[in-house]
């Protein structure tokens, strides 16, 4: 059956892939696959310049939530916030690394399904105050992190929001995802309430933090596995060994 | 609409400004390993934010272009940044204590509370914030009072933080930049009519008469498609438009509602495994200085993974039996 849609634009997906199998810089393999399909959409030269340069301009927003943090932060962590962050969740003896990840979890989840996603982020949260958090706890159990160790443990607290995030402002009703369904679906000569769609969000948020608590939960037990038992333990440990002799 | 204090060209003057210093004070360093490629690549991004507008679309379309080629020739770098040894940030950690939490938090706290007030509030006559982004308008006004809290508390300068930012925009380098390459290619692909050609192949090559594998391949397809567009809003579209309302409707007369929330939330774990969705994969792992830039996908795949098969299977249950 021949397609009565162009397939060549499926090209610019192409050379996403080819170049990121090839590790390519991603800058560059993003700008050679706008080039291409802009090219094969048929555009010249400074109508693909203009496509690239329109597309950037209507983006802006993306990075400003990600510029504007930053000197705070900057200025915080200068003053040793990451490392009061680190000492202040080791005053908690019992605390470990996978149950703070998992309030975070909630909270980020929970506030965004309120609408209230503005609490979280990889700049103001994450980097500053979860990521040394998750660390400090670790360290207070089980001694100074391998770097592998310590990058792993980073990765969880930024996966934790992301997490939370995806999963929780989409059960809100007037977010941005549930507006858009029920647009196109209306567009689509069906109507549906943005509330039933907000609603059948919920069993697919209840299973999101369900398997990723789940994970977080295992990082404690994958500590133990390869770092030894933690400090506090290890030395009753040894208190029982000594009795016994 | 427009004209509240924090309306999104007020913000982007404001991080337009803070790229401008991280260029000049670049430009300015003698001892910088990559001057003039980096002075340029913050130069020109900063001027996107400043005057964007003002500039023809091809002009910005040519400076990105050259961006790219500086970031591919490894011509942008950190500059050299004088940081304290660690007991000295130990020592600070103990002067401020608790109190340092105070200006972090104020970021989320200020941000939620103004969101939620953002309707009535104003300022001699004029909006607070931008009534048609209240969500990053609250950022950036919180970011504002934060700044002023943190300089009030460490008795430093607006300066200092602005130094303190390039040394973060550094720790980033190009990986700032890059979720908005993404989504400008997102309008690109869609212009081109990627989606269409995505959804031709979908449709035209798999027996969408199962209802198991028309359940798959909706689900699936959501999340690959969004793997390969880096957003899931590019994605519902296509899928919904190629596969949901045809097939899972048309034919099995699947709930739309849940059809569309369970597709919806199909394509965010696409986003939870692909680089294309820069922002919450890529610039986290250089944020948190990881030196795998995929160390974030890895952490969430299994869970993503995980949520897609449960999906697979609350759609198809929720099917109305035959």
């Amino acid at each position: 059956m021949a397609p009565d849609v162009s397939l060549w634009p499926l090209l610019g997906v192409a050379v996403i892939i080819a170049g990121f199998v090839l590790r390519l810089n991603p800058m560059i393999v993003v700008i050679a696959a706008a080039v291409t399909t802009a090219l094969i959409a048929k555009y010249d030269i400074a109508g693909t310049l203009t496509a690239i340069g329109a597309g950037f301009l209507k983006t802006r927003n993306l990075t400003l939530a990600i510029i504007l943090p930053l000197a705070t932060i900057g200025l915080l962590e200068r003053h040793g916030l990451r490392q009061h962050a680190q000492a202040w969740i080791q005053r908690f003896r019992n605390a470990t690394t996978g149950q703070l990840l998992i309030v975070y979890l909630a909270v980020r989840e929970l506030f965004a399904a309120v609408g209230l996603t503005g609490l979280g982020g990889h700049v103001q949260m994450v980097r500053p105050l979860i990521a040394p958090m998750a660390e400090g706890a670790a360290e207070a159990r089980h001694g100074t992190l391998p770097d592998k160790v310590r990058h792993r443990l980073r990765a969880m607290a930024a996966s934790a929001d992301n997490v939370g995030l995806f999963f929780g402002e989409d059960i809100f009703v007037a977010f941005g995802a549930v507006v858009l369904i029920t647009t196109f679906l209306h567009g689509s000569g069906i109507d549906v309430e943005p509330l039933h769609v907000a609603l059948w969000g919920i069993p697919t948020a209840a299973v999101a933090f369900i398997v990723h608590a789940w994970r977080l939960h295992r990082i404690d037990a994958a500590l133990v596995r390869e770092l030894g038992p933690p400090a506090a333990q290890a030395d009753a440990d040894v208190a029982t060994t000594e009795a016994a002799a | 609409m427009n004209n509240a204090l924090f309306s999104l060209p007020h913000l982007y003057i404001l991080a337009g400004l803070v790229l401008a210093f991280v260029a000049a004070t670049t430009a300015l360093d003698r001892a910088h390993p990559r001057r003039f490629g980096s002075a340029f690549f913050w130069g020109f991004y900063a001027l996107v934010f400043l005057a964007g507008d003002l500039l023809p679309p091809a002009w910005i379309g040519a400076g990105v272009v050259a961006m790219a080629v500086i970031a591919g020739l490894r011509r942008i770098a950190p500059g050299p940044h004088a940081m304290p040894a660690l007991d000295e940030y130990v020592a600070r950690a103990k002067r401020l204590g608790n109190r340092l939490f105070l200006p972090a938090l104020a970021i989320p706290g200020v941000a939620v509370v103004a969101t939620l007030l953002a309707k009535q509030a104003s300022v001699g006559g004029v909006g607070l914030l931008d009534k048609g982004n209240p969500t990053l308008a609250a950022v950036g006004m919180a970011s504002v009072v934060a700044l002023g809290l943190a300089c009030w508390l460490t008795r430093e300068t607006p300066t200092q933080g602005l130094r303190e930012a390039r040394r973060l925009v550094d720790a980033m380098g190009w990986a700032l930049v890059l979720p908005q390459l993404l989504a400008m290619l997102g309008l690109v692909f869609s212009d081109a009519g990627v989606g269409k050609a995505v959804a031709w192949v979908t449709t035209h090559y798999i027996a969408m008469d199962v209802r198991l594998v028309a359940v798959a391949v909706y689900v699936v397809g959501m999340a690959l498609f969004t793997v390969i567009m880096g957003n899931g809003f590019a994605a519902f579209p296509v899928m919904t438009g190629g596969v949901g309302v045809p097939v899972l409707v048309g034919m099995f007369h699947a709930n739309p509602a849940s059809m569309a929330a369970i597709g919806m939330f199909s394509g965010y774990c696409g986003t939870l495994m692909t680089p294309m969705a820069a922002n919450f994969n890529i610039v986290p792992a250089a944020l948190l200085e990881l030196p795998d830039k995929n160390a974030v996908i890895r952490a969430q795949w299994p869970t993503a993974v995980s949520i897609l098969v449960a999906n697979i299977f609350l759609l198809y249950f929720l099917l109305p039996r035959p």
